[in-house]
């Protein structure tokens, strides 16, 4: 039993190590990087620190991280099947502008109002996402290659053909602002208020919460989840063991997408409640950095998505403070760089260090058992 | 090349104690025992990847250590590693030439050089062939002329022969010899004792980390050899009365399956195969690897679509039935490739319980897994099936060929499957879990159990098999009794030189009525 509690512990420590060397080697590099340009590294770490844990950075950062998560959920997902989703920001940014769409035409009581546009943009999402699956499975299409261009479809054409003031939008603001209709009140999504002086807490935390339990859940707990988990680990295993791949390739796809639908919603429902320049963009590929930062694992992906979210608030205030701002771009970058190659140092250790262990345990064990062979 | 009183230890345990082995220049030096016995510490010592705590290594009387690899390239010992370090999307010259630039740059003196050693040594070695359109046998070809290529006087080869069939082992043997006539040195790890006995020259034997004797090729046989090296009897793989009912269990009839070749074009690689395999059979197919069989397999398994015929398990037909609902019908897979399609490498044993069977007690109760109730089955599983391990936690990578193959058996026995398709299920895996592997097949079988048995080892296909098929460019060519055919007969008819029933002594009349 001691062989079983200590190889989980170096498990443990093995999955720690590697974020935590790469977040220790961006600090280094970013030290260098400040030094180099004549500034004192620690004190723009000071400055970081101090003011990124003020109380109305705290709820920014929450508010932000809820979106990073939700993308990093999306990711995460293709990442455990093998598929590389860089699509997310193109499926969720379909998602958001059609559920805005929907939710200014729709005018329900807010218990079917809100679930009616949460559907719409899982499906949203999905759907823009299953274009990549069905055509990596019918035409071996890689779905790197595809969902790139679906995202710059879904922003540069499909999108900005809609949103026009003839078309789907209208102008307001003496027409300097283009915007869809607003939502109704009964779309707007709760939020929670601790400390009024820093602001309302987006209540689709809560939803992010959740989706990452199920995402645990069904990816742990699940034949559904081992199936994908298998195709991901081998997929000649994974045929032979009967799951259909090709099935599992497009399900996974429109599972990603779903999530990845969910990406815009707090912008939408909980802060702008319209289309426009209150949704933000590229959140899809901070998505692909925590994912990577947090393993794919849940807790992991949390993480990553309040790191990310306390490095872009405190860039900002950093500009304040007479420091170039791109220096928290530099961070992030070398992080994310840092960070995949600890991966693969840490999990080929693992693997030969276990592998070393094994081998000795059973030679040990061999030994004893000769000794008392030999001693009967 | 000397080794003397060579020990290595690792925390708690002995790998290799007091090691003395004496390599004559220009000699085949074969190192057999069992896995686990130490060869591979003792060859990581010699190849410079692990230091010995004692002893010391002598070339030509000079004294020397190594600390890494590259040591001992400079010293003219090169290794050819049984699982092949080759880019496939590299052609042979650039895969050679990789690592070593400096030698003769990547151009026209590379390939020069490189076809000067393959004439040398009537390698056979095409400079400009992409890795990934070569057979293993001509993959291995390459590695040992990366080897030659360093410079390498003395050659290390581990296991060989594992991946080979019998007339690419006698190709690679030929090869050997050439070498040692150029005066090169070959050490060769094997446990295949026929082969050992075939090529070598001079054979140590180990046992339990330390050398136990050795033998001399010409005056030994295997049998004493292998009584050497496990410390006791050789097991055999012969079964004792049939059990053959006449109850079908797997019908295949008029089976014809084309795959796209390499140039796009169809080819038929199974064609019209037609048996029977009835409870408490075990039904052998004989032939040379690449003649169908995998497609064979893989097409009874579901993982291919067949152009024409019907499967018929237990009297339902499968012809149309997707993978996983033929394994929950009752078909057992040993694949040929455990690494590849038996086990998620990466993944705790206990996972790997439930690859395959997921929707089966006990690894999931309806939509959802029971990691609890998974986790006691592995474990029995694990006890029952003598797997050696430390515990269930530990990835499938981690434990050793044999112990490997055991999970596997052990996992699909336990689903009782109505239909057993063993390809090669003792391929790279130890004497003692051959003959574990070998009970269980038997023992299943006189529980009723109908088993398709595809080996490239010929004893064992005699010796387990109630009927013999011979497999030949995707057609059943021949078949044989067991009980009187020998292993060069049904060698004979595997590379289409006879066909239809083999008798024991052919007569005039018989063969070519099927080609």
């Amino acid at each position: 039993m001691k062989i079983f509690a200590r190889i989980d512990r170096e498990r443990l420590l093995l999955g720690l190590a590697a974020p935590l060397m790469a977040v220790v080697a961006a600090i280094i590099v970013t030290a260098l990087v400040l030094l180099a340009t004549g500034k004192q590294p620690f004190d723009a770490f000071q400055i970081m620190v101090s003011y990124g844990f003020k109380s109305d950075s705290q709820v920014y950062i929450l508010n932000r991280a809820t979106e990073y998560y939700l993308a990093g959920l999306a990711v995460a997902i293709g990442f455990r099947m093998n598929l590389f989703n860089i699509g997310v920001e193109g499926q969720y940014g379909m998602a958001v502008f059609f559920t805005a769409i929907v939710g200014g035409y729709v005018n329900l009581p807010g218990f079917i109002e809100i679930p009616l546009l949460i559907i719409t943009a899982m499906l949203v999402g999905a759907v823009w996402a299953g274009i990549a699956g069905v055509l990596r499975v019918k035409r071996g299409v890689s779905e790197v290659i595809s969902t790139i261009m679906l995202n710059s479809i879904a922003a540069q054409g499909i999108i900005s053909y809609l949103f026009q003031p003839h078309r789907l939008a209208h102008t307001t603001d003496g027409g300097n602002v283009v915007q869809t209709d607003n939502l109704p009140k009964s779309a707007w999504f709760f939020t929670i208020t601790g400390n009024p002086a820093a602001g309302p807490i987006d209540g689709f935390v809560v939803v992010a919460i959740l989706a990452g339990v199920a995402y645990w859940f069904v990816l742990s707990r699940t034949r559904f989840g081992f199936d994908l988990r298998t195709v991901g680990q081998s997929e000649s295993a994974a045929e032979a063991s009967g799951v259909d791949v090709k099935r599992m390739i497009v399900i996974s796809m429109l599972i990603s997408g779903a999530v990845a639908g969910l990406v815009g919603l707090p912008a939408l429902l909980n802060e702008a409640h319209t289309y426009g320049d209150g949704i933000p963009t590229g959140i899809g590929f901070i998505g692909i950095a925590v994912a990577l930062l947090g393993r794919n694992h849940p807790i992991g992906i949390g993480i990553g998505a309040l790191l990310w979210a306390f490095l872009d608030r405190t860039s900002g205030w950093l500009e304040f403070q007479g420091y170039d701002k791109e220096i928290v771009g530099v961070i992030q970058g070398v992080i994310v760089l840092c960070v995949v190659i600890a991966y693969e140092v840490v999990r080929r250790y693992g693997i030969g260090r276990q592998q070393r262990k094994v081998g000795e345990e059973l030679a040990a064990a061999s030994v004893t058992s000769h000794q008392q062979e030999a001693a009967a | 090349m000397q080794l003397n009183g060579i020990t290595k230890r690792f925390p708690g345990v002995v790998a290799n104690h007091d090691i003395d082995i004496t390599v004559r220049r220009g000699i085949v030096h074969a190192l057999v025992g069992e896995n686990g016995a130490g060869k591979s510490t003792l060859m990581k010592i010699l190849y410079g990847m692990q230091k010995p705590d004692e002893g010391t290594i002598a070339i030509d009387g000079e004294q020397v250590t190594f600390s890494n690899p590259g040591d001992a390239i400079a010293r003219g010992i090169g290794m050819v590693h049984q699982h092949f370090m080759l880019a496939d999307n590299l052609t042979v010259l650039e895969n050679v030439v990789l690592g070593s630039e400096k030698l003769h740059g990547i151009g026209g003196r590379a390939r020069a050089r490189i076809k000067e050693i393959s004439d040398a040594y009537g390698l056979g070695v095409r400079p400009d062939a992409l890795v990934e359109d070569l057979g293993v046998a001509d993959r291995q070809r390459v590695e040992i002329l990366k080897v030659l290529y360093r410079g390498a006087r003395t050659l290390i080869l581990d296991e060989p022969t594992a991946v080979l069939v019998p007339q690419e082992v006698d190709a690679l043997f030929d090869n050997l010899r050439g070498l040692k006539a150029e005066g090169l040195t070959v050490i060769f790890i094997s446990h295949k004792l026929g082969e050992v006995l075939s090529v070598a020259d001079e054979i140590t034997v180990i046992r339990r980390g330390t050398t136990v004797g050795s033998a001399d090729p010409r005056t030994t046989t295997t049998k004493q050899l292998a009584e050497l090296m496990v410390g006791s009897e050789l097991p055999s793989p012969e079964t004792s009365e049939s059990t053959v009912t006449d109850v079908a269990m797997l019908t295949v009839d008029g089976l014809r399956l084309t795959a796209p070749d390499p140039d796009g074009v169809a080819r038929v690689v199974l064609d019209d195969i037609t048996f029977t395999i009835h409870q408490g059979e075990v039904l052998g197919v004989a032939g040379v690897e690449g003649n169908g069989q995998a497609e064979l397999v893989e097409a009874i398994m579901g993982m291919r679509v067949p152009d024409a015929g019907v499967l018929t398990l237990a009297g339902a037909d499968i012809s149309r039935t997707p993978t996983r609902k033929r394994r929950v019908a009752g078909i057992g897979y040993i694949p040929e490739d455990r690494h590849r399609h038996g086990l998620l490498l990466e993944a705790p044993l206990w996972e790997n319980r439930i690859l395959g069977h997921v929707t089966e007690k006990p690894n999931s109760k309806g939509a959802l897994l029971d990691p609890a109730a998974v986790r006691r089955d592995t474990q029995r599983i694990v006890t029952e099936y003598d797997v050696r391990t430390p515990g269930i936690d530990v990835t499938a990578a981690s434990l050793s060929g044999g112990n490997q193959q055991k999970l596997i058996v052990g996992r699909e026995m336990s689903h009782h499957p109505k239909l057993l398709i063993a390809a090669h299920p003792t391929r790279g895996v130890d004497v003692g879990a051959q003959a574990q592997i070998w009970d269980q097949i038997r023992e299943a079988r006189r529980e009723g159990l109908a088993v398709l048995l595809i080996s490239a080892d010929l004893d064992e296909l005699i010796g387990l098999s109630d009927t013999l098929r011979v497999m030949y460019r995707g057609r059943l060519v021949a078949d044989a009794d067991p009980a009187t055919i020998t292993p060069e007969e049904l060698g004979s008819a595997m590379t289409g030189a006879s066909s239809g029933h083999l008798e024991h002594e052919p007569s005039a009349a018989e063969g070519g009525e099927d080609r």
